[in-house]
């Protein structure tokens, strides 16, 4: 363990800013990827599915789905 | 002994992939968690502070994984458009456009990181330095085919016009990846080769671990955006009304 405290610590060998900088902008970025992203999918699961009449494709990923092909 | 083969073509049909996905989420959630717990720890704790930056080089340890991810992405991004636009197979086309935005988002960091570590380094935030300048680039070839495939209201429209966008904009990675050593920069070389490790191990270790976890996250990112986009875009499919039922 090199810091001696806290403050040590958070000083970063006078170069806090740029460190803490670096880390902060990085974690508010990630964060507010993940925030926007499950907004997204709430917003999504309020879309009704709307299926249309089974067309040959429709049919085709069906068989798919159930391992009939 | 099982000499049933994987059907590898099953997973490239949205109905197979999208239950899929939802399975491998909690996973890389869970992974890309602890990997960055372990990573920060060895960086903050366990490696020691670098003779010639004193504690300023702590941030190599996010700045490098970021910059390569927005490489690795950028090049996963244009393959899975290549193979949607090659072979028509639409989940390819969307797993593109789900890549983009993590892609933007940590080229954006290495961009930012990089600043905040040319002031202490070298005394500038910015210069137009060819490695800086080609990063660059790479921000705008990400928003540019955000904003094309956003500008066009026909998916599969975007998804070609997209798709060619990406295929020449490759062009660029190699040059940001050779370009310390096609360019006298003011940038560094290669902190590590194959051949050698200019750094000490506990410190290639936190950077490594890093890079693991920012791959994890956009692992797990991209696939929950990927589920959201064929949600919104095979909301005729009768197979998502059972899916979601």
């Amino acid at each position: 363990m090199h810091w001696s405290s806290l403050s040590d610590f958070i000083r970063m060998g006078g170069y806090g800013f740029y460190v803490w900088g670096s880390y902060g902008v990085t974690f508010v970025l990630l964060g507010g990827e993940i925030l926007m992203l499950l907004k997204r999918r709430r917003d999504v699961a309020r879309i009704p599915a709307e299926p249309k009449p089974e067309t040959r494709k429709a049919k085709f990923e069906t068989a798919m789905v159930s391992d009939k092909l | 002994m099982s000499t049933r083969r994987i059907n590898w073509y099953k997973y490239a049909a949205p109905a197979n992939f999208y239950p899929l996905a939802g399975k491998m989420i909690p996973f890389f959630t869970v992974v890309t968690v602890l990997l960055f717990i372990i990573g920060l720890y060895v960086g903050f704790f366990v490696a020691p502070t670098d003779f010639q930056q004193g504690e300023s080089y702590r941030i190599i340890f996010i700045h490098v994984p970021a910059a390569w991810m927005g490489m690795f992405l950028y090049m996963l991004m244009a393959v899975y458009a290549g193979l949607g636009w090659a072979f028509n197979a639409r989940l390819g086309s969307m797993m593109a456009t789900a890549i983009s935005t993590t892609g933007a988002v940590f080229t954006f960091i290495s961009l930012v990181t990089g600043s905040l570590w040319g002031k202490p380094a070298w005394g500038v935030y910015w210069v137009w330095d060819a490695r800086m300048t080609s990063t660059l680039i790479l921000m705008f070839l990400y928003i540019g085919f955000i904003s094309l495939q956003s500008s066009i209201d026909d998916p599969r429209r975007a998804d070609r016009a997209g798709a060619v966008l990406a295929l020449v904009g490759l062009i660029n990675v190699p040059i940001i990846y050779f370009s310390v050593q096609w360019w006298n920069t003011l940038h560094q070389g290669a902190t590590f080769t194959a051949r050698s490790f200019k750094m000490a191990p506990s410190m290639l270790w936190a950077m490594l671990i890093l890079l693991a976890a920012c791959w994890m996250y956009s692992i797990a990112v991209v696939l929950v955006r990927v589920r959201c986009i064929i949600r919104e875009r095979e909301r005729e499919a009768p197979w998502l009304a059972e899916a979601v039922a």
